[in-house]
């Protein structure tokens, strides 16, 4: 029998058996949907915090004084391991991959508008500090060299301490702002980023030339960090080489020492903290897929009781001429049909599954197309496999034997 | 007359554990076109057994057979099925139809396993064999909107649709009611009038009265052999019948 005639044949059976044949095909169809629901949520909860954690900064590089432990940072308290302005400025002259360097200092305190005082953090850097962050001014200016380097009482702030100390929305640049008593001249207002994946409000930051920060808040030479970008994604791994090199022989290194510091990516971030949803999606999509299975074998079982309660067409189809493969193609394609269709039903109620899950969650919720195309092969694939047995039974039968069948 | 079939001490024995069945004991029969042929005999007496290996659903144990010139008893699988396909019509004493499925899709079935043949073409035949077993206008009726001898008509019309070289009936009014087995022999009497080679098996003499040659089996043997002398007329039977009151 030829293909078109044997879809014909396999069409006309499942019709005959609506009500049977949509539940067979339930299984599959629950499935799939789980399938393509549960990748699309673990893709868009990754794709979440990957987003969250491009907006922390771009192509961002970070040195911390100490050996970072799995646990976190491990700090040095002798003199020799704290890093300092002139590491980032020998930084800055040698490291072609690095497009940007800023020292970081921090502290945190009260600052204090007239009657409005708020309890916030003061971040001392310098102008590149901004372009590494990428954070946007978005009235006002940025600081400038000589301001960063001339401890001038001039500062940036974050649209939360706006907001605390002047008031929602006003624009307070221009104003005197005082940290830990000392005033700063407010020159900008950095654009709002919100909350980052550890439910941190990133706003609620006062950027300072870290000169200033340091001579009058902490009063230290040295400093907590250097903060760096690199010229490309692609040149983060050259560019943390070259940091270390030139961290060595400014910390006088020699070879069979240790690092001192630590040099962390935001790739490496973004890859440790999506290593965990990663795990979580592969999860789902198992248990998704253990349901896609159990389908398979509900089709199974539904094609053993067909082959039996149609032994008698069997035999009957043999005698007309039907040959053994026609019997096992006829099965065959019957239980693969069951199957892809059932698997095109799952891909439709996938998709909307997904948008109910998105506008649940607000997560950017995206059903990826190598789910989709997975779910298809994956569901022929199980049409074959689990229709073969039944379908072999079909055409093993002896044409005599069938036809007596009662 | 060409001989259709010609079989020379055909044996078929059938393996139960360790017993062995002779279900045939050596068989000569040769059946010329044209012939209109009983097949009788007691239950268990290799009447089935005989017909299905005409029929090339089973292969003999032993002996020779050939059907339209064609050696059959070595073939495979596949090759008996294509035999089948091409030169073979069964009909059954069940009928066997495909439930749900309308008149001409179940004459339409035989030729659906004939490459050669496209839909058209196929539908044509079918419709024309619908017409020679007189149900034309029941083509979309599905088998359970029939009664038993218009599902045998059904039956008998997808039997001829290939254009076999012989029809092969095993008991096929044995579930028919008197009136409607001669309606159904005035029907092959037609068709072996039209020139088909029809083999037949019935244990009834009555029905192997309106054949042209009677054959006999007893125990796997064929103990008597004969022209049918006085045959009868199955549509004047039929007449004789009187209808019976609902
Ligand atoms: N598949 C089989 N397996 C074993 N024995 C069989 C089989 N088919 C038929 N027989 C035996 O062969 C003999 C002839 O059977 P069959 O041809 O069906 O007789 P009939 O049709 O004349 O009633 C019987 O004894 C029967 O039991
Ligand atoms: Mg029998």
């Amino acid at each position: 029998m030829n293909l078109g005639n044997l879809l014909k044949v396999a069409i006309k059976a499942l019709k005959r058996n609506k009500m049977r044949s949509f539940l067979t095909m339930l299984g599959i169809i629950i499935g799939v949907a789980s399938v393509i629901t549960m990748l699309a949520i673990g893709q868009g909860s990754k794709k979440s915090i990957e987003d969250q954690i491009s907006s922390m900064g771009s192509n961002m590089l970070f040195v911390m004084p100490g050996t970072m432990r799995m646990g976190g940072v491990q700090q040095g308290s002798s003199a020799s391991q704290r890093l300092t302005v002139s590491d980032a400025d020998a930084i800055r002259a040698e490291c072609h991959a690095v497009i940007a360097v800023s020292p970081e200092v921090r502290s945190s305190g009260q600052a204090v508008y007239g009657n409005s005082n708020w309890p916030t953090t003061i971040y001392g850097a310098n102008e590149q500090y901004l372009e590494i962050r990428s954070w946007e001014v978005v009235s006002g200016r940025n600081m400038t060299d000589s301001e960063a380097r001339g401890s001038a009482k001039i500062c940036l702030v974050g649209r939360t301490v706006a907001d605390e100390l002047f008031g929602e929305g006003i624009d307070p640049t221009g104003e005197t702002v005082r940290f830990r008593s000392i005033p700063f001249k407010i020159i900008g207002v950095l654009k709002e980023k919100g909350q980052n994946s550890f439910g941190q409000d990133q706003d609620d930051v006062i950027i300072a030339p870290y000169t200033t920060v340091q001579k009058r808040i902490l009063a230290q030479t040295y400093i907590q960090s250097i903060q760096m970008s690199a010229r490309s994604a692609g040149e983060s791994a050259l560019a943390q080489q070259q940091v270390e090199e030139v961290l060595r022989r400014t910390h006088r290194l020699r070879e069979d020492e240790d690092n001192d510091f630590s040099i962390r990516s935001q790739e490496e971030l973004a890859t440790t903290m999506t290593s965990v949803t990663e795990i979580l999606t592969i999860l789902l999509g198992a248990i998704a897929g253990i349901s896609l299975l159990v389908g398979g074998i509900g089709i199974m079982n539904i094609m053993y009781v067909s082959v039996t309660e149609r032994t008698r067409e069997i035999g009957l189809r043999m005698s007309i001429g039907g040959r053994s493969v026609d019997i096992l193609l006829q099965f065959l394609i019957e239980s693969i049909m069951l199957s892809v269709f059932g698997g095109l039903i799952g891909i439709v109620l996938g998709f909307g599954a997904s948008s109910v899950v998105e506008a649940l969650t607000s997560w950017p919720i995206s059903v990826m197309w190598g789910s989709v195309f997975l779910s298809f092969a994956v569901c022929t694939l199980i049409g074959v496999f689990f229709g073969w047995y039944p379908a072999r039974r079909a055409s093993d039968l002896d044409p005599i034997d069938a036809l007596r069948f009662e | 007359m060409k001989t259709i079939i010609d079989i020379k001490s055909l044996k078929k024995d059938y393996h139960i554990g360790e017993v062995t069945v002779h279900a045939l004991r050596g068989v000569d029969l040769a059946i010329s076109q044209g012939e209109f042929v009983a097949i009788m005999g007691a239950s268990g007496s290799g009447k089935s057994t005989m017909l299905n290996i005409i029929g090339c659903l089973d292969r003999p144990t032993d002996g020779n057979y050939l059907l339209d010139g064609v050696n059959v008893a070595g073939m495979s699988k596949n090759e008996r099925a294509a035999i089948r396909n091409l030169k073979i019509g069964f009909v059954f004493q069940s009928y066997n139809l495909l439930s749900r499925t309308s008149a001409l899709e179940n004459v339409e079935l035989p030729l659906m396993y004939n490459p050669a043949i496209g839909a058209r073409e196929r539908r044509e035949r079918a419709m024309a064999a619908l017409e020679a077993v007189g149900l034309t206008d029941r083509m979309d009726h599905m088998p359970n909107q029939l009664s038993g001898g218009q599902q045998q008509r059904v039956a008998i019309a997808r039997s001829l649709v290939n254009d076999p070289v012989v029809i092969l009936a095993d008991e096929a009014t044995g579930n028919l009611d008197t009136r409607t087995s001669y309606e159904i022999m005035s029907l092959f009497q037609e068709l072996n009038a039209r020139g088909k080679t029809i083999v037949f098996v019935t244990h009834e003499p009555d029905i192997a009265r309106c054949m042209t040659r009677s054959v006999v089996f007893r125990d796997g043997h064929i103990i008597r052999e004969e022209e049918v002398r006085s045959r009868l007329d199955a549509a004047k039977m039929l007449r004789a019948i009187p209808v019976e009151e609902e």
